[in-house]
């Protein structure tokens, strides 16, 4: 698929569309040239993912222009993008799942489509092409399913360019890999980056720095500043994103080592395939620490959040919280116990999305004499609850009546956060609790952690953001492979002996530490 | 009897038995691809039963008769198409609930084929029907010419259908932007794919199937009509589309396992075999439960978008 001419400029202006209650892009105007890195950052909700579905034809704006090569276009449909050369990789991967590479590149390319005929080794070869022209290693004849999340990101970006795109737009093209994976991605657009004309929207500031050349911040949907990306520091553009100065909180050590509150013996959980993810796991938790879980995810997180949960059978060992075992225990007992939980996923684990925030944040306490009255639900305590919980925790919605999924993510995570917190558990697991979430909102989330710890709250923080697990923890465990390899005191961490950990490799700080040995948890002390 | 007859004479049951649920659920199977589930299936039936009796029962007295089947099949297949065509409107266009509109679908396919058979024709009435054709050669096989080669064409037809049906989902463009459709219908439409569109077509193609699979019924099988004669194989077809995993060889294996067990409670009937018969006839039924509730879910492989309506400016 040839466009008509190479595309050199994409130019919107004035771009302005409305959703109903929502003003999400207001007078935007922006400009992007072949060869050039734009990026465009923003807060959860600012209107990014919105704007580029305008470009796309997926949206139609209700007022402004976008010009192509200074001739101006109007997009019905994406085919219609990308015949002018403009492709987009979007956050939630558009691939079909049960169908194959070639097959999903197959869907978008008519000139393969004969009567009765598909030509599918047409899709491979053209894919073959691509990947070797452009160093994006990827198979045709893989099913999606059976790719991991980087090498989906792949096949998007081959997929994109094998239909004819030169301008890419790449909507959080990091959100959901993990830091090996970005890295490496960073690094293949870097050299793609000299042939092709790219919009990288992101919030995560590093990667903004790393790889783009301009820069434009858009804030509540309008467009807020523009500039070399060169000429201003991360904390400037943190500061401009976000309205005010942004400066992510730290654990600032001491406090008193609080007594043991939760400790993990022998853990084995099965994960979904059947197969002992969890094998011979030992962890300790205390009361007043943060204790950082780092790892490449897939290590055994999911499983052992879920047990912990009690959202997953637990096939031998014991998870002593305050001398009573939770092993196998309802979710329910769990709760009762005294855990706060927030889950990896936050909109089907940690929310109903179709419920209103007032609604989602009584969802463990429903049933207390606080909010409901002989089978009857208290509906004045109920919304007294939301408007206190709303004020607490700056939950950005219309009203505490809005449906909790329509929400962005930061604020879906202050829903969930407030009401795990004001249950006043003794122990809180977090679970990825940023991922995916935007500075202020990361900044906050931070600060309201780090308070818990300092009434003595025991707080376990799965993450895979070496710089949050840093910031925040007392204690650093390191999973690989089902088990803890290491746990050693975060003022001893630093960034290359985590990495050298999270890859399974034996601690190079304390030589004839074999990592299998270890019987970490135990032998921290 | 030895037990070599007596299976032959099931199976020489089972293979006509299975076609209208075999046409039927190989039709709902591009509608569920497709992302939309329709229970109305039963009232397509319905009508293409009627339709398909119909036509030739009015041209008996015509110079035309010989043609009668012929067009009855036809209109049996256009009244599918068109009840397809205003499911599409209601599930896809209008968005309406799809389990909703299928049970409305349902009924009102069996109340107007009802009530157009009283209007025109009444009492019963049979039909000469479609003759069975046995196939010069193969049919004196034996055990297997019985079995396979002495029906009539449309038994041959469907059973073709299931390489086709899968030729036409695996190996063409449309049965790609089927598939697509009904799995990431967002997916489908970044790649400049007309969802709405695809799902019209699919649900066409069902209907017009469901109607064939009707006509067969009272063409080919009762060589009549009356009100309970589709008896709710429409539901059967849905539920052998799951069963099936929604592959057309899937489907033929359970549309065969059905018919199979009908067939035996029907020869068992014939044996005089001391067994309450109300338990037989439920044997084929409780049969599609269980093999349901316990079949593997293997959800990589099905349409997950199925029953949702896609609407492009939704926002989650």
């Amino acid at each position: 698929m040839t466009a008509l001419e190479p595309i050199s400029e994409l130019k919107l202006e004035g771009i302005t569309k409305r959703f109903p209650g929502v003003l999400a892009c207001d007078d935007i105007s922006l400009q992007v040239r072949r060869g050039e890195v734009l990026a465009l950052v923003g807060e959860n909700g600012a209107g990014k993912t919105t704007l580029m579905n305008i470009i796309m034809g997926l949206y139609q704006p209700d007022s402004g222009t976008i010009s192509v090569n200074g001739e101006p276009v109007h997009f019905r449909a994406p085919g219609d993008a990308y015949a002018r050369g403009i492709g987009m990789v979007h956050q939630h991967f558009m691939l079909v799942p049960n169908m194959t590479v070639a097959e999903n590149l197959a869907l978008g390319l008519k000139e393969l489509h004969h009567f009765m005929n598909l030509d599918i080794k047409g899709a491979a070869k053209r894919i073959r092409e691509v990947s070797e022209r452009y160093e994006l290693p990827v198979n045709p004849d893989a099913y999606i399913w059976q790719l991991s999340v980087g090498e989906q990101q792949r096949v998007e970006l081959v997929k994109t360019l094998c239909l004819g795109a030169r301008l890419l737009i790449l909507d959080e093209p990091t959100s959901a890999l993990t830091p090996q994976e970005t890295d490496d991605l960073i690094e293949r657009l870097q050299r793609m980056a000299s042939e092709l004309a790219i919009i990288f929207i992101s919030h995560k500031l590093n990667e903004v720095k790393a790889l783009s050349n301009r820069v434009s911040i858009l804030r509540h949907g309008a467009v807020v500043f523009n500039g070399q990306t060169a000429n201003h520091e991360s904390s400037e553009l943190a500061a401009l994103m976000t309205g005010h100065d942004v400066v992510l909180p730290r654990n600032e050590g001491s406090g008193p080592q609080g007594e043991p509150l939760l400790s993990v013996r022998n853990l084995c959980v099965r994960g979904d395939r059947g197969n002992l993810v969890l094998d011979g796991f030992n962890l300790e938790l205390r009361a007043g620490e943060i204790l950082g879980m780092a790892g490449v995810s897939g290590n055994g997180q999911r499983e052992f959040a879920d047990a912990l949960a009690g959202l997953r059978p637990v096939e031998s060992g014991q998870m002593l919280f305050e001398d009573k075992d939770l092993a196998n225990r309802t979710p329910r007992e769990i709760i009762q116990a005294g855990m706060g939980y927030v889950p990896e996923d936050r909109q089907t684990e940690g929310i109903v999305p179709s419920f209103s925030v007032k609604d989602n944040l009584i969802l463990k306490d429903f049933a207390e004499p606080r909010f409901s009255k002989m089978a009857f639900l208290r509906r004045k305590a109920i919304d007294s609850n939301a408007e206190m919980l709303k004020e607490r925790f700056d939950i950005r919605c219309p009203s505490t009546s809005t449906a909790t999924g329509s929400l962005s993510g930061g604020n879906i995570q202050k829903v969930i956060l407030a009401r795990e917190i004001s249950r006043e558990p003794k122990a809180l697991v977090a679970v990825y609790p940023t991922r995916g979430i935007d500075m202020g909102a990361q900044e906050f989330i931070h600060e309201q952690l780090l308070a818990r710890r300092r009434e003595g709250v025991g707080i376990l923080l799965i993450s895979e953001e070496l710089e949050e697990v840093m910031n925040l923890s007392d204690r650093i465990a390191v999973i690989y492979k089902g088990k803890i390899l290491k746990v050693l005191p975060a003022v001893e961490a630093t960034r290359e002996r985590l990495g050298i950990l999270m890859a399974g490799l034996a601690d190079p700080d304390s030589p004839g530490d074999a990592p299998v040995a270890t019987q970490a948890g135990v032998a921290h002390e | 009897m030895s037990a070599g007859l007596m299976l032959y004479n099931v199976l020489c049951l089972a293979v006509p038995f299975s076609v209208a649920l075999l046409l039927a659920a190989l039709g709902e199977n591009f509608n569920q691809r497709a992302g939309v589930f329709n229970l109305g299936c039963d009232g397509i039936m319905c009508m293409g039963a009627f339709l398909g009796f119909m036509v030739p029962f009015a041209m008996k007295a015509t110079p035309w008769a010989a043609y009668g089947n012929f067009l009855g099949l036809g209109a049996a297949m256009a009244v599918g198409a068109a009840m397809g065509i205003v499911f599409a409107l209601v599930t896809v266009t209008f968005r309406a609930s799809q389990g909703i509109a299928g049970i409305g679908l349902q009924m009102l396919g069996w109340g107007l084929a009802g009530t157009l058979f009283r209007h025109f024709v009444g009492g019963v009435t049979g039909v000469e029907g479609m003759a069975a054709i046995a196939i010069p050669g193969l049919s004196k096989i034996p055990f297997l010419g019985g079995v396979l080669f002495n029906h009539n064409a449309l038994t041959y037809t469907a059973l073709l259908l299931v390489p086709a049906c899968w030729f036409l989902l695996y190996k063409t463009p449309w049965g790609l932007k089927v598939r697509a459709v009904g799995t990431h219908p967002r997916a489908a439409d970044t790649m400049g794919i007309r969802v709405d569109l695809i799902r019209y077509q699919a649900l066409m193609l069902g209907g017009a199937m469901a109607g064939l699979a009707g006509a067969y019924l009272s063409l080919c099988q009762a060589k009549m009509f009356s009100d309970d004669l589709v008896a709710g194989r429409g539901f059967i077809a849905v539920a052998l589309v799951y069963f099936g995993r929604w592959s057309p060889l899937g489907i033929l294996g359970g549309a065969l396992l059905f018919s199979i067990a009908q067939s035996f409670q029907l020869s068992m009937q014939v044996w005089g075999i001391k067994f309450p018969y109300e338990f037989a006839v439920m044997l084929p039924y409780v049969l599609v439960i269980v093999v349901l509730a316990l079949a593997r879910k293997a959800r990589q492989l099905g349409p997950t978008d199925l029953g949702k309506p896609y609407n492009r400016e939704m926002r989650f």
